[in-house]
């Protein structure tokens, strides 16, 4: 009889050099927290402190700060991604390369922050949170892990002052894109947010659009759901109707050189959404003369997309179907880390794969789009 | 199979569990109740560490509007993206046909039964007096 007995309270680490994946990847979609709720404080001047401390934020919907549903986990995140000293998940770079950065082989790590000052009513308070939170980025995150790359947080509602944040920050090499979310005041592509497309443009640095955001309309194009389930696929429907905008409003054909990142929204759906898009232009063209080529075109010139959540249908050919048509030099991966929908990487991506797609899946399309070929 | 001692009883009591790392292989041992299970501490869909995550019960709708909810503390739910698995059997409420995760049998003996083996002087303090819980693999 073989006796073992061994003193351990703690799990034995979910990673093994094994289990790692050993290509390198690109990792497009990463949660930076913050450990506490005053880490902004030192980027903000003490008017905006004294704010904070006296009236708060105010946003364009209830519910911002606590989470209307629980999501699924603690914080919407990994229950074995606290970090050890305390903290929420995501808020230590120590942790984040221990358990995430170093095991799977991150060469570039994409931060995308939530819960900013993006989507605040006071215009003046949500310039100066979005500017705090990019500094932010730099020093607690990419000067000290040369493999991540920060985005570039705007105050989205007002584009005046969310393109003069990206030119200020333009031609820093701390920062590789602009980030917007997919729910806000009015569909993406208005007026309103084309001074965001036209200082990215000319700082050449592509346009992220996260899933979520706080625009005060509900979550659902059909109301508010029940169930954080509805929410769940709500993010593409929303991401659609966002893309959508974007073609018909003209930003495409405006801003020719724009690229646009569909971030944590799915991708499946593009081909459909494209197709019919085609299809209803061709009939009513003469109500948007300034869409000059059919919409398709443009999503496939100008539109990339992060891999998580990673499309899983029961035949891989399907998958390999809708990958075709979007086409294998569009796809970014991201595993979303620290949140609870996470996509392992050696996980992902089924078999029969070539070498060069798996390649530009994992690292090379990323590299490209964000001028960071090696 | 091979049977490993794991803990004397009184340091595993209900609703406690215990990760270890037996030949290789990272096991999580559960007592719900004063019955003993052991589980392979890896979740069968992306890998996550299964066992770090929260003993819920089984939420089940013969029609919608009416919930029962059963099992309690006997569901293991992923850390990750919340797969639920039956800690005394390891099956998979999302998908029982493709998924479940390796459950070893665990059990309580003696501490005369455990003593006897050749390895038991150097490996573990036995009080002979006290009952251990041992895993089967
Ligand atoms: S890894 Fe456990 S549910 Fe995905």
């Amino acid at each position: 009889m073989n006796i073992q007995f061994r003193e351990s309270t703690e799990a034995a680490s979910p990673l093994t050099a094994k289990d790692a994946i050993k290509t390198a990847i690109a990792d497009c979609d990463i949660h930076p927290a913050r450990a506490t709720r005053t880490e902004l404080y030192p980027y903000l001047a003490k008017r905006w402190q004294h704010h904070l401390e006296v009236y708060g934020v105010h946003a364009y919907q209830g519910m911002m700060e606590g989470p209307p549903y629980p999501k699924a986990q603690p914080n919407a995140s990994r229950r074995d991604a606290y970090p050890p000293e305390g903290g929420p998940q995501g808020s230590s770079l120590s942790f984040m390369q221990k358990q995430h950065l170093d095991p799977s082989n991150v060469q570039l790590g994409v931060l995308n922050p939530l819960n900013t000052g993006q989507g605040i009513r006071n215009h003046e308070l949500s310039a100066a949170l979005c500017s705090a939170i990019n500094d932010w980025q730099i020093d607690k995150w990419t000067s000290k892990d040369k493999r991540l790359k920060a985005s570039i947080v705007v105050g989205n509602e007002d584009g005046l002052a969310a393109a003069a944040e990206i030119r200020e920050r333009a031609g820093d090499k701390n920062f590789v894109q602009v980030l917007l979310l997919s729910r806000n005041v009015e569909p993406l592509g208005q007026r309103r947010y084309w001074p965001i497309y036209q200082a990215a443009e000319e700082a050449g640095l592509p346009v992220g659009v996260h899933a979520f955001g706080f625009g005060g309309n509900p979550i659902t194009p059909s109301g508010w759901p029940s169930y954080y389930i509805e929410e769940m696929v709500g993010h593409s429907q929303c991401q659609q109707s966002a893309l959508a905008s974007l073609v018909l409003e003209g930003v495409f054909e405006r801003f020719p050189k724009l690229k646009m990142v569909m971030i944590e929204a799915g991708f499946g759906w593009a081909p459909s959404l494209a197709w019919r898009l085609d299809k209803v232009w061709q009939r009513l063209r003469s109500e948007v003369p300034h869409v000059k080529r059919p919409p398709s075109e443009y999503i496939r010139e100008q539109v990339w997309w992060t891999t998580q959540p990673m499309e899983d249908p029961e035949r891989r050919e399907d998958l390999f179907d809708v990958i075709k048509w979007i086409g294998w030099d569009r796809l970014l991966f991201a595993t979303d880390y620290p949140h609870w929908d996470y996509d392992e990487p050696s996980r992902v991506l089924p078999p029969g794969v070539s070498e060069a797609n798996r390649e530009a899946f994992y690292l090379g399309n990323a590299r490209k789009l964000y001028g960071l070929t090696a | 199979m091979a049977r490993h001692v794991i803990a004397p009883v009184d340091e595993l009591p209900p609703g406690t569990r215990k990760f270890l790392e037996i030949d290789g292989r990272p096991i999580a041992v559960f007592n719900i109740k004063g019955e003993y299970f052991g589980l392979l501490n890896r979740c069968p869909h992306q890998g996550a560490s299964l066992c770090e995550g929260p003993l819920i019960g089984l939420a089940q709708s013969k029609k919608p509007g009416e919930i029962e909810y059963t099992k309690l503390g006997e569901i293991i739910r992923c850390p990750w993206h919340g797969w639920e698995f039956d800690v005394r059997t390891g099956q998979s409420y999302c998908d029982p046909r493709r998924f479940r995760v390796k459950a070893y049998p665990a059990h309580v003996e003696p501490g005369t039964s455990v003593v006897k083996g050749p390895y038991v002087a150097e490996t573990i303090p036995v009080r002979i007096e006290s009952d251990y819980v041992v895993v089967e693999l």
